[in-house]
């Protein structure tokens, strides 16, 4: 009898989100247009399951007062070194650092999203700009999204930066995977570099600024010598409070002394 | 329906193909103690997948209340997804409800959550430990697709299979009579649950770096670090 | 009679009866037992005056520690050692086997053999059996001709190189000698090296931990240095767990101790069904 009287009986969690999704508030859109980056087409869908033309390690560490990340300049096209004086560090704005491996395709179509976001930022003109922390989370999310339909962005990235005037460094990768750390590595570099780098921080010691650009020239250079992916040729971001830049490239220092030594097998 | 045309695969020179997986396994163990007043919750910090060691201090204890705190471990960026889902969802319903959510609901949303996603589940090993209403300690269990058990004790994540009986013998008292089963104090759950950390890590590769361990009672919670290996 | 007992005498080599039954079990599902890996790192180099290896003490089976102090640097001959990684029983069967025909050789020949005849031995070997016998090698040792490290991988191929590593360490640990390498280093310099190339498999990689071994070979000389050092020690615990006696129960009151013979037991089970034909049933 009462069932039909509206003031009486009301839903159970009306208009809330069904378990999983999020509310819904007024005024915004509903996620009609979620599905279309991935949609099926007429004969289904072609996904990236793999890359294509790749950056490989990245390499980023925390030192007191800042934040460094280091690439080297060259985008392969599979086992050919294709393109080699390309940037995989970037400055974001003066609070932020990024670094790129993996499909540098896909790199490029989120950095153009990640730049639409600073010219936001900036048409506000009220000196706010976004912090590391958020971009490495929206990092986070727009990753899980592509793993979770399956057609993910083929990257690996490390995200750096001042965060309330304190430096962060974060690593993301193709699953929505994130952590941070006072090194962390991408690639390759996660096998070479990392040893070398955790073997100078010993607990709960930062290095200095020159330090630790002198500990990523000695990790590009063992890169150079073992990954068949790598040149000598990289580029430094840096994060202080003073704001963030980008230096080099800069060449590895290289030894080949050792070549005469191997003789036979 | 349109009938399905078989196109040639365009090979790309140069391109290898690797095949996607969703998930990765990313280590870690949980353990979870509850006592007449108390609940103890304890993870390891070590992040890693295949032989590498992402981070030696990743925290994998989320507090989720004054009463409740979620340990998760399994596939990392899943319970990055989970957490912050849960999270949220219990921001909106301190705001719906004017109050805070209690263990045994979180408990009961962690379980639905995660059965939603019942065929393409959260690839990971939750522990929920917490006060219930009445201020006893619980621990709840699940498997990666929701089902939950309510326990007192309960070990999860890499090495689970190697702590859970441990737990069995030194809190449950398996092996003796019911008569003679022992009370457990807060003390001896604390000593239990780091011991056995100290010998997971002994023998699981994927545990290890330190052990964080937070404490639950009605006066708060705390939290207290121990070293473990880092080989 | 004795005929039946010289039929069952197992040659010499390996025994393949069963390759073509267990292909067959393999495909319809069977999962075959674990063997024991030594997912390892191992390094050598070579110093001033001849030639240190190292090697971590870490043995295990899937993501078990089922050794947490083996030893992978094996004997070769009185002037020569191999770090093996790998499976565990090929590594220490093919060292084993290479020594004794080592010292055959050198009873033949009456001289101490050279390095480079070990090298080929092992590569033969091991090209031999195709990579079927997982054994990633690094030999050192010192001749008449000189000091050596050879890189010997599973299928056959061999490198000859002043500093190698091998393993599931192998690039942690050479991330320390391509950067730290250099050549005609001091007995100290090298082991200081060796030591912090094994440590940093030891930190960095899962498949390695425990202890650090050295084996420092010189012209007429060798230190095997077993756990040169314990880089990681066996946490302390903070309870004790030792049961009290009583600890369990005993359930029965008296003691009753009947003897029922097999068939009796198994005729009150199940009846006046045979055993025999339970056991073939179904």
């Amino acid at each position: 009898m009462y069932s039909h009287n509206n003031f009486i009986q009301t839903e159970l969690w009306k208009g809330g989100p069904v378990p999983g999704q999020f509310y819904n508030f007024p005024g915004t859109s509903q996620d009609i247009n979620a599905g279309n980056i991935t949609a099926p087409g007429l004969y289904g869908s072609n996904r990236s399951s793999s890359p294509i033309t790749t950056g490989t390690s990245v390499i980023g560490v925390k030192f007191d007062g800042g934040v460094m990340i280091a690439a080297d300049n060259l985008v392969s096209y599979g086992s050919l070194a294709r393109y080699q004086d390309v940037q995989r560090v970037f400055k974001i704005n003066e609070k932020t650092i990024i670094g790129a491996g993996g499909d540098f395709a896909d790199f490029q179509s989120l950095k153009r999203s990640i730049d639409q976001k600073m010219v936001e930022d900036m048409c506000y003109q009220d000196d706010i700009e976004m912090q590391p922390k958020s971009l490495y989370n929206w990092l986070t999310r727009i990753l899980y999204n592509r793993r979770s339909r399956v057609n993910p962005l083929w990257l690996e990235m490390v995200v750096g930066g001042m965060q309330d005037g304190v430096p962060f460094l974060g690593h993301v990768d193709l699953r929505g995977r994130a952590y941070e750390d006072d090194v962390v590595a991408t690639g390759f570099g996660k096998h070479f570099a990392l040893p070398l780098v955790r073997e100078q921080i010993s607990e709960g010691r930062l290095l200095s600024q020159s330090e630790a650009s002198q500990v990523l020239r000695k990790c590009m250079e063992v890169l150079y010598y073992r990954d068949c992916r790598a040149i000598s040729k990289y580029s430094v971001a840096v994060s202080t409070a003073q704001g963030t830049i980008v230096q080099g490239p800069f060449e590895v220092n290289q030894n080949w002394q050792l070549a005469t030594l191997v003789k036979g097998y | 329906m349109h009938k399905i045309q078989s196109f040639p695969e365009y090979q790309v020179p140069g391109a290898q193909h690797q095949d996607f997986s969703p998930y990765e396994s990313n280590g870690g163990s949980i353990v979870a103690i509850a006592g007449e007043d108390y609940v103890v919750i304890a993870a390891d910090t070590r992040l890693s997948s295949g032989y590498t060691i992402h981070t030696r201090k990743q925290n994998k204890l989320f507090q989720l209340s004054e009463k409740t705190v979620l340990g998760s471990t399994g596939c990392w960026c899943d319970t990055l997804a989970l957490t912050s889902l849960v999270n949220a969802r219990m921001q909106m319903y301190e705001h719906l409800h004017l109050k805070t959510m209690s263990t045994e609901a979180v408990a009961q949303m962690l379980s639905i959550l995660m059965y939603n996603r019942r065929f393409f589940p959260y690839y990971v090993s939750n522990v929920l430990a917490g006060l219930d209403s009445e201020g006893k300690g619980v621990v709840y269990s699940y498997d990666p697709i929701g089902h939950c058990e309510r326990t007192t004790y309960r070990a999860g994540g890499s090495a689970g299979t190697l702590l859970q009986p441990v737990l069995d013998n030194q809190i449950g008292g398996k092996d003796r009579d019911v008569k003679n089963k022992p009370k457990v104090p807060l003390e001896k759950a604390k000593e239990v649950a780091k011991d056995a950390f100290i010998s997971a890590a002994e023998r699981d590769i994927y545990t290890g770096d330190s052990v964080i361990l937070k404490v639950i009672t009605k006066d708060g919670i705390t939290e207290e670090e121990v070293q473990l290996r880092k080989d | 009679m004795n005929m039946e007992l010289v039929r069952n005498v197992p040659k010499g080599g390996f025994n393949f009866d069963n390759c073509k039954r267990n292909e067959m079990l393999l495909s319809s599902g069977f999962q075959h037992p674990k063997t024991v890996k030594t997912g390892t790192t191992i390094a050598g180099i070579i110093f001033k005056d001849g030639v240190i290896l190292g090697a971590d003490t870490r043995a295990t089976e899937g993501p078990i520690v089922s050794d947490k102090n083996c030893s992978k640097i094996h004997y070769l001959a009185k002037n020569m050692y191999c770090c093996g990684a790998g499976t565990a029983a090929d590594t220490e069967m093919t060292t084993d086997l290479i020594a004794s025909q080592l010292e055959m050789h050198r009873l033949n020949t009456g001289r101490q053999v050279p390095v480079v005849a070990a090298n080929t031995l092992l590569k033969q070997f091991l090209f031999r059996y195709q990579g079927h016998i997982s054994a990633a090698l690094v030999l050192g040792g010192v001749d008449k001709t000189g000091s050596y490290i050879y890189c010997i991988h599973p299928h056959g191929s061999t490198d000859k190189l002043p500093y190698a590593t091998m393993g599931s360490g192998s690039l942690a640990a050479m991330s320390v000698f391509e950067s730290r390498w250099k050549p005609d280093m001091t007995e100290e310099e090298g082991k200081l090296l060796v030591r912090d190339a094994i440590a940093a498999g030891v930190f960095n990689d899962l498949g390695s931990g425990s202890n650090i071994d050295l084996c420092v070979i010189r012209k007429d000389s060798v230190d095997y240095l077993r756990n040169y050092e314990l880089a990681n020690l066996k946490g302390k615990r903070h309870g004790d767990y030792r049961f009290k006696p009583g600890t369990t129960e005993l359930v029965g009151k008296e003691e009753i101790i009947e003897v029922v013979p097999f068939e009796a037991f198994h005729k009150k089970l199940y009846g006046d069904e045979t055993a025999e034909a339970m056991e073939v049933g179904a």
